[in-house]
Protein backbone atom coordinates (compact mmCIF):
# COMPACT_ATOMS: atom_id res chain seq x y z
CA UNK A 1 0.00 0.00 0.00
CA UNK A 2 1.55 3.22 -1.16
CA UNK A 3 0.77 6.80 -0.57
CA UNK A 4 -0.59 7.93 -4.41
CA UNK A 5 0.23 11.48 -5.59
CA UNK A 6 -1.32 13.27 -8.34
CA UNK A 7 1.16 15.67 -10.00
CA UNK A 8 0.53 18.22 -12.65
CA UNK A 9 2.70 18.69 -15.85
CA UNK A 10 2.17 21.71 -18.16
CA UNK A 11 4.77 22.25 -20.88
CA UNK A 12 7.18 19.21 -20.05
CA UNK A 13 7.51 20.53 -16.37
CA UNK A 14 6.00 19.66 -12.93
CA UNK A 15 4.11 22.71 -11.69
CA UNK A 16 4.83 24.00 -8.64
CA UNK A 17 1.95 23.43 -6.35
CA UNK A 18 2.37 19.59 -7.73
CA UNK A 19 6.04 19.46 -5.41
CA UNK A 20 4.65 20.59 -2.93
CA UNK A 21 1.92 17.91 -3.37
CA UNK A 22 4.60 15.31 -3.99
CA UNK A 23 6.20 16.72 -0.56
CA UNK A 24 2.95 16.78 1.20
CA UNK A 25 2.70 12.77 -0.38
CA UNK A 26 6.10 11.28 0.65
CA UNK A 27 5.65 13.25 4.09
CA UNK A 28 2.65 11.65 5.42
CA UNK A 29 4.19 8.39 3.52
CA UNK A 30 6.91 7.92 6.14
CA UNK A 31 4.35 8.99 8.63
CA UNK A 32 2.30 5.75 7.51
CA UNK A 33 5.69 3.75 7.12
CA UNK A 34 5.10 3.62 3.77
CA UNK A 35 6.20 4.60 -0.09
CA UNK A 36 4.90 7.26 -2.06
CA UNK A 37 4.25 6.63 -5.30
CA UNK A 38 3.06 9.80 -8.25
CA UNK A 39 1.19 9.31 -11.11
CA UNK A 40 1.94 12.44 -13.74
CA UNK A 41 -0.65 13.77 -15.42
CA UNK A 42 -0.64 16.31 -18.11
CA UNK A 43 2.59 16.98 -20.85
CA UNK A 44 5.72 15.90 -18.82
CA UNK A 45 9.36 14.83 -19.44
CA UNK A 46 11.05 11.80 -18.04
CA UNK A 47 14.08 13.42 -17.04
CA UNK A 48 11.83 16.11 -15.11
CA UNK A 49 9.66 13.03 -13.45
CA UNK A 50 12.81 10.94 -12.25
CA UNK A 51 13.87 14.49 -10.33
CA UNK A 52 10.69 14.41 -7.92
CA UNK A 53 13.00 11.76 -6.56
CA UNK A 54 13.75 15.30 -4.72
CA UNK A 55 10.71 15.65 -3.26
CA UNK A 56 10.86 12.07 -1.72
CA UNK A 57 8.51 10.19 -4.63
CA UNK A 58 10.11 6.76 -5.49
CA UNK A 59 8.11 6.13 -8.07
CA UNK A 60 6.58 7.51 -10.71
CA UNK A 61 3.61 6.18 -13.36
CA UNK A 62 3.37 7.74 -16.57
CA UNK A 63 0.76 6.97 -19.18
CA UNK A 64 2.10 8.49 -22.57
CA UNK A 65 -1.56 8.86 -24.19
CA UNK A 66 -1.27 11.98 -26.13
CA UNK A 67 -4.84 12.66 -25.51
CA UNK A 68 -4.07 13.25 -21.68
CA UNK A 69 -1.82 16.32 -22.35
CA UNK A 70 -5.12 17.84 -21.75
CA UNK A 71 -7.28 18.05 -18.55
CA UNK A 72 -10.24 15.88 -19.71
CA UNK A 73 -12.47 15.14 -16.27
CA UNK A 74 -13.67 11.26 -17.49
CA UNK A 75 -10.18 10.50 -18.85
CA UNK A 76 -8.22 11.53 -15.98
CA UNK A 77 -10.55 9.76 -12.95
CA UNK A 78 -10.16 6.49 -14.83
CA UNK A 79 -6.53 7.12 -14.98
CA UNK A 80 -5.75 7.94 -11.15
CA UNK A 81 -8.80 5.42 -9.84
CA UNK A 82 -7.14 2.91 -12.02
CA UNK A 83 -3.23 3.67 -10.88
CA UNK A 84 -4.53 4.04 -7.36
CA UNK A 85 -6.13 0.11 -7.24
CA UNK A 86 -2.77 -1.17 -8.90
CA UNK A 87 -1.18 0.75 -5.80
CA UNK A 88 -3.61 -0.17 -3.19
CA UNK A 89 -3.50 3.00 -2.26
CA UNK A 90 -5.69 4.38 0.70
CA UNK A 91 -4.63 7.76 0.38
CA UNK A 92 -4.66 10.22 -2.64
CA UNK A 93 -3.00 13.27 -2.18
CA UNK A 94 -3.80 16.15 -5.18
CA UNK A 95 -3.55 19.88 -5.54
CA UNK A 96 -6.81 21.88 -4.60
CA UNK A 97 -6.82 23.53 -8.54
CA UNK A 98 -9.32 23.36 -10.87
CA UNK A 99 -8.24 20.22 -11.78
CA UNK A 100 -7.61 18.79 -8.17
CA UNK A 101 -10.99 19.83 -7.40
CA UNK A 102 -12.83 17.92 -10.69
CA UNK A 103 -11.13 15.33 -10.24
CA UNK A 104 -10.99 14.57 -6.49
CA UNK A 105 -14.66 14.48 -6.00
CA UNK A 106 -15.30 12.17 -8.70
CA UNK A 107 -12.70 9.61 -7.38
CA UNK A 108 -14.27 10.11 -3.84
CA UNK A 109 -17.24 8.34 -4.94
CA UNK A 110 -15.72 6.28 -6.78
CA UNK A 111 -13.29 4.85 -4.39
CA UNK A 112 -15.52 5.42 -1.67
CA UNK A 113 -13.40 7.44 -0.20
CA UNK A 114 -13.72 10.51 2.79
CA UNK A 115 -12.63 14.36 0.86
CA UNK A 116 -11.01 17.11 2.27
CA UNK A 117 -10.01 20.12 0.18
CA UNK A 118 -8.24 23.07 0.88
CA UNK A 119 -6.04 21.61 3.50
CA UNK A 120 -3.10 23.68 4.65
CA UNK A 121 -1.25 21.11 7.07
CA UNK A 122 0.30 17.78 7.49
CA UNK A 123 -2.65 15.25 8.86
CA UNK A 124 -2.58 14.49 12.35
CA UNK A 125 -2.64 10.49 13.15
CA UNK A 126 -2.70 10.34 16.65
CA UNK A 127 -6.29 8.40 17.16
CA UNK A 128 -8.02 9.43 14.07
CA UNK A 129 -6.68 11.36 11.14
CA UNK A 130 -7.26 14.54 10.96
CA UNK A 131 -6.23 17.62 8.64
CA UNK A 132 -6.70 20.87 8.76
CA UNK A 133 -8.03 23.01 5.81
CA UNK A 134 -9.45 26.70 5.33
CA UNK A 135 -12.83 27.60 5.78
CA UNK A 136 -14.86 30.94 5.43
CA UNK A 137 -13.04 31.69 2.41
CA UNK A 138 -9.86 32.42 4.59
CA UNK A 139 -11.47 33.82 7.12
CA UNK A 140 -11.13 30.70 9.12
CA UNK A 141 -9.07 26.91 9.51
CA UNK A 142 -11.05 23.84 10.58
CA UNK A 143 -9.87 20.61 11.71
CA UNK A 144 -11.24 18.02 10.30
CA UNK A 145 -11.71 14.51 11.12
CA UNK A 146 -11.81 11.75 7.39
CA UNK A 147 -13.66 8.77 8.05
CA UNK A 148 -13.01 5.37 5.84
CA UNK A 149 -10.28 3.68 5.11
CA UNK A 150 -9.83 5.25 1.54
CA UNK A 151 -8.61 9.12 1.91
CA UNK A 152 -8.44 11.90 -0.18
CA UNK A 153 -6.59 15.20 0.33
CA UNK A 154 -6.60 18.19 -2.17
CA UNK A 155 -3.23 20.56 -0.77
CA UNK A 156 -3.99 24.12 -0.78
CA UNK A 157 -1.15 25.93 -2.75
CA UNK A 158 1.87 27.88 -0.95
CA UNK A 159 0.61 26.13 2.48
CA UNK A 160 3.72 23.06 1.80
CA UNK A 161 7.61 24.00 2.13
CA UNK A 162 8.53 21.54 -1.19
CA UNK A 163 11.24 19.20 -0.20
CA UNK A 164 14.91 19.09 -2.16
CA UNK A 165 16.80 16.11 -1.44
CA UNK A 166 19.53 17.29 -4.14
CA UNK A 167 20.50 14.51 -6.66
CA UNK A 168 18.03 11.62 -5.28
CA UNK A 169 15.43 10.06 -8.37
CA UNK A 170 12.32 8.71 -8.56
CA UNK A 171 11.75 5.48 -10.80
CA UNK A 172 9.82 6.23 -13.24
CA UNK A 173 7.50 3.24 -15.09
CA UNK A 174 5.35 3.25 -18.14
CA UNK A 175 1.61 3.14 -17.12
CA UNK A 176 -1.81 2.50 -18.97
CA UNK A 177 -4.79 2.64 -17.92
CA UNK A 178 -6.30 0.95 -20.89
CA UNK A 179 -8.21 4.16 -21.89
CA UNK A 180 -11.07 4.26 -24.66
CA UNK A 181 -12.59 6.46 -27.11
CA UNK A 182 -15.87 6.77 -24.63
CA UNK A 183 -12.93 8.08 -21.55
CA UNK A 184 -12.34 11.35 -23.60
CA UNK A 185 -16.16 12.03 -24.35
CA UNK A 186 -15.83 14.71 -22.50
CA UNK A 187 -12.42 16.56 -24.30
CA UNK A 188 -12.11 20.07 -24.49
CA UNK A 189 -12.64 21.04 -28.58
CA UNK A 190 -9.68 24.11 -27.66
CA UNK A 191 -7.27 25.27 -24.90
CA UNK A 192 -7.11 28.98 -24.81
CA UNK A 193 -4.24 30.15 -22.77
CA UNK A 194 -4.27 33.52 -21.43
CA UNK A 195 -1.48 36.45 -22.43
CA UNK A 196 0.27 36.59 -19.24
CA UNK A 197 2.43 39.86 -18.07
CA UNK A 198 5.58 38.95 -17.42
CA UNK A 199 4.90 35.58 -17.88
CA UNK A 200 3.78 34.89 -14.31
CA UNK A 201 0.34 32.67 -13.83
CA UNK A 202 -1.44 34.29 -10.84
CA UNK A 203 -2.56 30.63 -9.10
CA UNK A 204 1.09 29.38 -9.07
CA UNK A 205 2.77 32.93 -7.95
CA UNK A 206 5.16 33.86 -5.44
CA UNK A 207 4.46 37.20 -5.58
CA UNK A 208 1.46 39.34 -6.85
CA UNK A 209 1.43 43.31 -7.31
CA UNK A 210 -2.53 44.33 -7.07
CA UNK A 211 -4.33 46.94 -8.07
CA UNK A 212 -7.61 48.59 -6.80
CA UNK A 213 -9.83 51.70 -7.78
CA UNK A 214 -7.32 54.05 -6.68
CA UNK A 215 -5.31 53.58 -9.85
CA UNK A 216 -7.91 55.49 -11.49
CA UNK A 217 -7.64 53.61 -14.88
CA UNK A 218 -6.78 50.42 -16.83
CA UNK A 219 -4.86 53.05 -18.72
CA UNK A 220 -2.61 53.49 -15.11
CA UNK A 221 -1.81 49.56 -14.93
CA UNK A 222 1.68 50.15 -16.91
CA UNK A 223 2.31 50.99 -13.36
CA UNK A 224 1.33 47.88 -11.78
CA UNK A 225 3.04 46.35 -14.65
CA UNK A 226 6.17 47.64 -14.55
CA UNK A 227 6.97 46.80 -10.62
CA UNK A 228 5.73 43.10 -11.08
CA UNK A 229 7.56 42.46 -14.18
CA UNK A 230 10.58 43.98 -12.39
CA UNK A 231 9.76 41.38 -9.53
CA UNK A 232 8.85 38.81 -11.71
CA UNK A 233 5.55 38.91 -9.80
CA UNK A 234 1.87 38.56 -11.17
CA UNK A 235 -0.75 41.38 -11.38
CA UNK A 236 -3.85 40.88 -9.71
CA UNK A 237 -7.13 43.28 -8.48
CA UNK A 238 -10.02 43.97 -6.54
CA UNK A 239 -13.48 43.27 -7.29
CA UNK A 240 -14.54 46.39 -8.37
CA UNK A 241 -11.58 46.90 -10.95
CA UNK A 242 -12.98 43.69 -12.51
CA UNK A 243 -16.67 44.34 -12.12
CA UNK A 244 -15.71 47.79 -14.45
CA UNK A 245 -13.87 45.60 -17.04
CA UNK A 246 -10.80 47.63 -16.10
CA UNK A 247 -8.80 43.66 -15.62
CA UNK A 248 -9.80 40.36 -16.72
CA UNK A 249 -11.81 38.57 -14.40
CA UNK A 250 -9.35 36.12 -13.85
CA UNK A 251 -7.20 38.86 -12.41
CA UNK A 252 -9.54 39.19 -9.63
CA UNK A 253 -8.19 38.01 -5.88
CA UNK A 254 -11.03 38.12 -2.92
CA UNK A 255 -13.85 36.21 -1.49
CA UNK A 256 -15.88 35.54 -4.94
CA UNK A 257 -12.38 35.49 -6.97
CA UNK A 258 -9.24 33.58 -6.74
CA UNK A 259 -8.13 33.00 -3.77
CA UNK A 260 -4.06 33.55 -2.96
CA UNK A 261 -1.68 32.53 -0.84
CA UNK A 262 1.53 33.95 -2.39
CA UNK A 263 5.04 34.71 0.05
CA UNK A 264 4.50 38.73 -0.80
CA UNK A 265 0.92 40.56 -1.85
CA UNK A 266 1.76 43.80 -2.49
CA UNK A 267 -1.74 45.94 -2.29
CA UNK A 268 -1.81 49.23 -4.51
CA UNK A 269 -5.01 51.26 -3.86
CA UNK A 270 -6.93 48.71 -2.50
CA UNK A 271 -8.24 49.51 0.30
CA UNK A 272 -8.92 46.31 1.85
CA UNK A 273 -12.97 45.22 2.13
CA UNK A 274 -13.21 42.20 4.13
CA UNK A 275 -14.37 40.10 0.93
CA UNK A 276 -11.07 41.20 -0.50
CA UNK A 277 -9.26 40.36 2.65
CA UNK A 278 -10.81 37.01 2.87
CA UNK A 279 -8.88 36.09 -0.88
CA UNK A 280 -5.31 37.09 -0.07
CA UNK A 281 -4.85 36.84 4.09
CA UNK A 282 -2.88 33.47 4.28
CA UNK A 283 -0.51 35.41 2.09
CA UNK A 284 3.26 35.73 3.70
CA UNK A 285 3.90 39.03 3.67
CA UNK A 286 1.25 41.80 3.01
CA UNK A 287 2.58 45.46 1.70
CA UNK A 288 0.06 48.19 1.48
CA UNK A 289 0.02 51.68 -0.39
CA UNK A 290 -2.88 53.60 0.09
CA UNK A 291 -2.88 56.99 0.54
CA UNK A 292 -5.74 57.24 3.12
CA UNK A 293 -3.60 56.57 6.35
CA UNK A 294 -7.52 54.95 7.26
CA UNK A 295 -8.01 52.66 4.98
CA UNK A 296 -8.79 49.46 6.02
CA UNK A 297 -6.38 47.40 5.05
CA UNK A 298 -3.68 48.63 7.41
CA UNK A 299 -4.09 46.77 9.70
CA UNK A 300 -3.97 43.82 7.76
CA UNK A 301 -0.56 44.70 6.54
CA UNK A 302 3.04 44.17 7.50
CA UNK A 303 4.22 46.45 5.81
CA UNK A 304 2.73 50.06 4.80
CA UNK A 305 3.46 53.15 2.53
CA UNK A 306 0.52 55.86 3.06
CA UNK A 307 1.00 57.62 -0.15
CA UNK A 308 0.10 57.95 -3.78
CA UNK A 309 0.13 55.07 -5.52
CA UNK A 310 1.03 57.51 -8.58
CA UNK A 311 4.14 58.67 -7.01
CA UNK A 312 5.53 55.31 -5.13
CA UNK A 313 4.98 52.80 -7.60
CA UNK A 314 7.75 54.24 -9.83
CA UNK A 315 9.79 54.73 -6.73
CA UNK A 316 9.84 50.43 -5.93
CA UNK A 317 9.77 49.64 -9.53
CA UNK A 318 13.48 51.83 -9.45
CA UNK A 319 14.75 50.29 -6.63
CA UNK A 320 13.99 46.57 -7.60
CA UNK A 321 15.94 47.43 -10.92
CA UNK A 322 18.68 48.92 -8.49
CA UNK A 323 18.83 46.18 -6.56
CA UNK A 324 18.55 43.82 -9.07
CA UNK B 1 -35.41 21.75 -20.16
CA UNK B 2 -35.86 20.91 -16.70
CA UNK B 3 -32.52 23.08 -14.88
CA UNK B 4 -31.94 22.05 -11.34
CA UNK B 5 -30.60 25.00 -9.71
CA UNK B 6 -29.03 24.09 -5.92
CA UNK B 7 -28.66 26.88 -3.44
CA UNK B 8 -26.71 26.66 -0.59
CA UNK B 9 -27.59 29.36 2.70
CA UNK B 10 -24.21 31.34 3.54
CA UNK B 11 -23.35 34.19 6.18
CA UNK B 12 -23.24 37.52 4.07
CA UNK B 13 -19.78 38.01 2.48
CA UNK B 14 -19.20 41.08 5.15
CA UNK B 15 -19.55 38.75 7.73
CA UNK B 16 -17.10 38.78 10.54
CA UNK B 17 -16.64 34.75 11.56
CA UNK B 18 -16.78 34.35 15.42
CA UNK B 19 -17.33 30.57 16.59
CA UNK B 20 -19.23 29.04 19.54
CA UNK B 21 -16.94 29.23 22.90
CA UNK B 22 -16.11 25.58 22.37
CA UNK B 23 -15.16 26.17 19.09
CA UNK B 24 -17.26 23.34 17.35
CA UNK B 25 -19.62 25.36 15.42
CA UNK B 26 -19.84 28.67 13.93
CA UNK B 27 -21.73 31.46 15.88
CA UNK B 28 -24.85 32.04 13.82
CA UNK B 29 -25.64 35.11 16.10
CA UNK B 30 -26.84 38.37 14.47
CA UNK B 31 -25.51 36.79 11.02
CA UNK B 32 -27.37 37.87 8.00
CA UNK B 33 -27.46 34.84 5.79
CA UNK B 34 -27.59 34.85 1.73
CA UNK B 35 -27.84 32.37 -1.41
CA UNK B 36 -24.28 31.55 -1.90
CA UNK B 37 -23.00 34.18 -4.32
CA UNK B 38 -21.21 31.63 -6.79
CA UNK B 39 -25.02 29.86 -6.54
CA UNK B 40 -26.67 33.25 -7.98
CA UNK B 41 -25.09 32.60 -11.47
CA UNK B 42 -26.17 29.33 -11.75
CA UNK B 43 -29.90 30.46 -11.07
CA UNK B 44 -29.78 33.79 -13.08
CA UNK B 45 -28.34 31.51 -15.86
CA UNK B 46 -30.57 28.64 -15.48
CA UNK B 47 -33.60 31.61 -15.68
CA UNK B 48 -31.85 33.17 -18.70
CA UNK B 49 -31.43 29.97 -20.74
CA UNK B 50 -34.91 29.14 -19.77
CA UNK B 51 -36.68 32.14 -20.99
CA UNK B 52 -34.28 31.93 -24.20
CA UNK B 53 -35.60 28.34 -25.35
CA UNK B 54 -39.57 29.93 -24.32
CA UNK B 55 -40.69 26.66 -22.19
CA UNK B 56 -38.90 24.81 -19.13
CA UNK B 57 -38.67 25.31 -15.69
CA UNK B 58 -36.10 25.65 -12.88
CA UNK B 59 -36.39 24.35 -9.82
CA UNK B 60 -34.45 25.54 -6.67
CA UNK B 61 -33.21 22.58 -4.04
CA UNK B 62 -31.66 23.41 -1.00
CA UNK B 63 -30.05 21.19 1.32
CA UNK B 64 -30.95 22.88 5.08
CA UNK B 65 -33.10 23.32 7.94
CA UNK B 66 -36.36 25.49 8.26
CA UNK B 67 -34.23 28.51 8.71
CA UNK B 68 -33.12 28.99 4.77
CA UNK B 69 -37.01 29.15 3.39
CA UNK B 70 -36.43 32.97 3.23
CA UNK B 71 -33.64 32.35 0.79
CA UNK B 72 -35.25 29.88 -0.99
CA UNK B 73 -38.11 31.94 -1.76
CA UNK B 74 -35.52 34.88 -2.63
CA UNK B 75 -34.49 32.40 -5.41
CA UNK B 76 -38.37 31.87 -6.66
CA UNK B 77 -38.49 35.83 -6.48
CA UNK B 78 -35.59 36.16 -8.67
CA UNK B 79 -38.07 33.55 -11.39
CA UNK B 80 -37.35 30.33 -10.24
CA UNK B 81 -40.43 28.64 -11.05
CA UNK B 82 -40.83 25.80 -7.63
CA UNK B 83 -38.54 24.85 -4.69
CA UNK B 84 -37.62 21.52 -2.97
CA UNK B 85 -35.95 21.87 0.50
CA UNK B 86 -34.13 18.54 1.88
CA UNK B 87 -34.97 18.88 5.16
CA UNK B 88 -31.77 18.05 6.94
CA UNK B 89 -28.21 20.23 8.20
CA UNK B 90 -25.95 20.16 5.28
CA UNK B 91 -23.77 17.88 7.23
CA UNK B 92 -20.80 17.79 4.45
CA UNK B 93 -20.43 17.82 0.57
CA UNK B 94 -21.21 13.77 0.26
CA UNK B 95 -24.17 14.04 2.48
CA UNK B 96 -25.32 16.66 0.38
CA UNK B 97 -24.43 15.24 -2.58
CA UNK B 98 -26.09 12.38 -1.65
CA UNK B 99 -29.21 14.33 -1.32
CA UNK B 100 -29.18 16.16 -4.51
CA UNK B 101 -28.22 13.01 -6.39
CA UNK B 102 -31.49 11.43 -5.08
CA UNK B 103 -33.77 14.34 -6.09
CA UNK B 104 -32.18 14.49 -9.46
CA UNK B 105 -32.90 11.16 -10.41
CA UNK B 106 -36.27 11.34 -9.68
CA UNK B 107 -36.77 14.18 -11.19
CA UNK B 108 -35.23 13.39 -14.78
CA UNK B 109 -33.46 16.66 -14.96
CA UNK B 110 -31.86 17.80 -17.80
CA UNK B 111 -29.17 20.50 -16.46
CA UNK B 112 -27.90 20.60 -13.26
CA UNK B 113 -26.11 23.72 -11.82
CA UNK B 114 -24.79 24.98 -8.95
CA UNK B 115 -22.15 27.63 -7.95
CA UNK B 116 -18.21 26.68 -7.58
CA UNK B 117 -17.95 26.23 -4.24
CA UNK B 118 -20.24 27.79 -1.30
CA UNK B 119 -18.36 30.68 0.48
CA UNK B 120 -18.90 28.70 4.13
CA UNK B 121 -16.93 25.39 3.84
CA UNK B 122 -15.31 26.08 0.47
CA UNK B 123 -15.14 22.53 -0.54
CA UNK B 124 -15.32 22.85 -4.25
CA UNK B 125 -16.77 18.78 -4.52
CA UNK B 126 -20.15 18.83 -4.82
CA UNK B 127 -20.59 19.21 -8.39
CA UNK B 128 -17.90 16.38 -8.74
CA UNK B 129 -19.62 13.97 -6.61
CA UNK B 130 -23.56 14.78 -8.21
CA UNK B 131 -21.89 13.53 -11.68
CA UNK B 132 -19.90 11.03 -10.61
CA UNK B 133 -23.21 9.50 -8.59
CA UNK B 134 -25.41 10.29 -11.51
CA UNK B 135 -22.48 9.24 -14.32
CA UNK B 136 -23.03 12.09 -16.27
CA UNK B 137 -20.32 14.39 -17.25
CA UNK B 138 -19.40 17.62 -14.93
CA UNK B 139 -18.07 20.89 -16.09
CA UNK B 140 -16.54 22.64 -13.38
CA UNK B 141 -15.87 25.14 -13.23
CA UNK B 142 -17.57 26.68 -15.82
CA UNK B 143 -17.44 30.81 -16.81
CA UNK B 144 -19.37 30.74 -19.50
CA UNK B 145 -22.63 28.32 -20.59
CA UNK B 146 -24.52 28.41 -23.84
CA UNK B 147 -26.65 25.79 -24.58
CA UNK B 148 -28.30 24.67 -28.40
CA UNK B 149 -30.71 21.44 -28.69
CA UNK B 150 -29.44 19.26 -26.41
CA UNK B 151 -26.07 20.47 -26.33
CA UNK B 152 -24.26 22.67 -24.04
CA UNK B 153 -21.22 24.91 -24.93
CA UNK B 154 -19.24 25.84 -21.44
CA UNK B 155 -16.05 27.74 -21.12
CA UNK B 156 -14.05 25.65 -17.98
CA UNK B 157 -11.28 27.87 -16.24
CA UNK B 158 -8.15 26.29 -16.02
CA UNK B 159 -4.84 27.76 -14.44
CA UNK B 160 -3.67 30.37 -16.98
CA UNK B 161 -6.43 29.69 -18.81
CA UNK B 162 -10.18 28.52 -20.84
CA UNK B 163 -10.81 25.09 -22.52
CA UNK B 164 -13.94 24.96 -24.21
CA UNK B 165 -15.98 21.84 -24.20
CA UNK B 166 -19.02 20.40 -25.45
CA UNK B 167 -21.26 18.07 -23.38
CA UNK B 168 -24.64 16.66 -24.04
CA UNK B 169 -27.34 16.98 -21.39
CA UNK B 170 -27.69 15.43 -18.66
CA UNK B 171 -24.82 17.02 -17.58
CA UNK B 172 -23.80 19.10 -14.08
CA UNK B 173 -21.99 22.49 -14.36
CA UNK B 174 -20.18 24.43 -10.96
CA UNK B 175 -20.76 28.26 -12.23
CA UNK B 176 -18.51 31.38 -11.15
CA UNK B 177 -18.19 34.24 -12.55
CA UNK B 178 -18.47 35.91 -15.51
CA UNK B 179 -21.24 33.74 -16.61
CA UNK B 180 -23.85 36.27 -16.19
CA UNK B 181 -25.08 39.37 -14.07
CA UNK B 182 -26.95 37.63 -11.03
CA UNK B 183 -30.56 39.20 -10.67
CA UNK B 184 -31.97 40.82 -8.04
CA UNK B 185 -35.90 40.45 -7.27
CA UNK B 186 -38.30 42.89 -8.62
CA UNK B 187 -41.60 43.37 -6.37
CA UNK B 188 -43.60 41.59 -9.07
CA UNK B 189 -41.45 38.13 -8.40
CA UNK B 190 -41.67 39.24 -4.57
CA UNK B 191 -45.51 38.54 -4.70
CA UNK B 192 -45.24 35.71 -7.18
CA UNK B 193 -42.76 33.86 -5.07
CA UNK B 194 -45.21 33.57 -2.10
CA UNK B 195 -47.60 31.31 -3.99
CA UNK B 196 -44.49 29.39 -6.03
CA UNK B 197 -44.53 25.68 -4.55
CA UNK B 198 -42.11 24.33 -1.72
CA UNK B 199 -41.81 21.11 -1.53
CA UNK B 200 -40.46 19.95 1.97
CA UNK B 201 -38.58 15.98 1.47
CA UNK B 202 -36.86 13.78 4.41
CA UNK B 203 -33.59 13.61 3.64
CA UNK B 204 -31.52 9.75 2.36
CA UNK B 205 -30.00 8.01 5.38
CA UNK B 206 -26.69 8.56 4.24
CA UNK B 207 -23.45 9.43 7.07
CA UNK B 208 -21.27 12.31 6.47
CA UNK B 209 -17.85 11.40 5.47
CA UNK B 210 -16.07 14.28 7.07
CA UNK B 211 -16.56 16.18 10.64
CA UNK B 212 -14.99 19.14 11.89
CA UNK B 213 -13.33 18.60 15.42
CA UNK B 214 -12.75 22.48 15.82
CA UNK B 215 -12.51 25.62 14.31
CA UNK B 216 -9.94 28.29 14.75
CA UNK B 217 -9.60 31.60 14.02
CA UNK B 218 -6.22 32.83 11.91
CA UNK B 219 -3.39 34.30 13.86
CA UNK B 220 -3.26 38.06 14.43
CA UNK B 221 -0.68 40.06 12.70
CA UNK B 222 1.89 42.18 14.73
CA UNK B 223 1.06 45.03 13.31
CA UNK B 224 1.93 47.16 10.32
CA UNK B 225 5.45 48.76 10.03
CA UNK B 226 5.14 52.11 7.82
CA UNK B 227 7.58 53.53 5.94
CA UNK B 228 7.41 57.20 4.65
CA UNK B 229 6.40 58.12 0.66
CA UNK B 230 9.72 59.91 0.14
CA UNK B 231 11.83 56.94 0.94
CA UNK B 232 9.58 54.00 -0.37
CA UNK B 233 13.09 52.20 -2.18
CA UNK B 234 13.91 51.39 1.21
CA UNK B 235 10.56 48.96 1.15
CA UNK B 236 12.28 46.68 -1.36
CA UNK B 237 15.61 47.07 0.87
CA UNK B 238 13.42 45.29 3.65
CA UNK B 239 11.07 42.88 1.96
CA UNK B 240 14.66 41.11 0.87
CA UNK B 241 16.84 41.52 3.78
CA UNK B 242 13.95 41.56 7.02
CA UNK B 243 10.76 40.11 5.42
CA UNK B 244 13.61 37.76 2.74
CA UNK B 245 10.75 37.31 0.24
CA UNK B 246 12.17 38.79 -2.21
Amino acid sequence: MSVLVVVECDGGEVKKSSLEVASYGSQVAQMLGTTATAIAVGEATEANLAKLGEQGIAKVLYDAEPRLKDFVNGAYTKLIATAAQKEDSKLIVLANSNIGAAVGSRLSIRLEASLATNVVALPKTDGGFSVKRGVFSGKAFADVELAGERKIIAVKKNSIEALHEEGKTAQVESFSAQLTDADFADAPKEVVMQDQAGGVLLPEADLVVSGGRGMKGPENWNLIEDLAKALGAATACSKPVSDVDWRPHHEHVGQTGITVSPNLYIACGISGAIQHLAGVNSSKVIVVINKDPEAPFFKAADYGIVGDVFDVLPKLTQAVKELN
Amino acid sequence: MKFLVCISNVPDTTTKITFTPDNKAFNKAGVQFVINPWDEYALTRAIELKEAQGSGTVTVLNVGEADTEPNIRKALAIGADDAIRINAHPKDAFFVAKQIASVAKEGGYDVILMGKESIDYNGFQVHGMVGELLGIPTVAPAMKLDMSGNTATLEREIEGGKEIVEVNAPFVASCQQPMCEPRIPNMRGIMTARTKPLKVVEPTADAPRTEVDTFALPPAKQGVKLIAAENAGELIKLLRNEAKVI
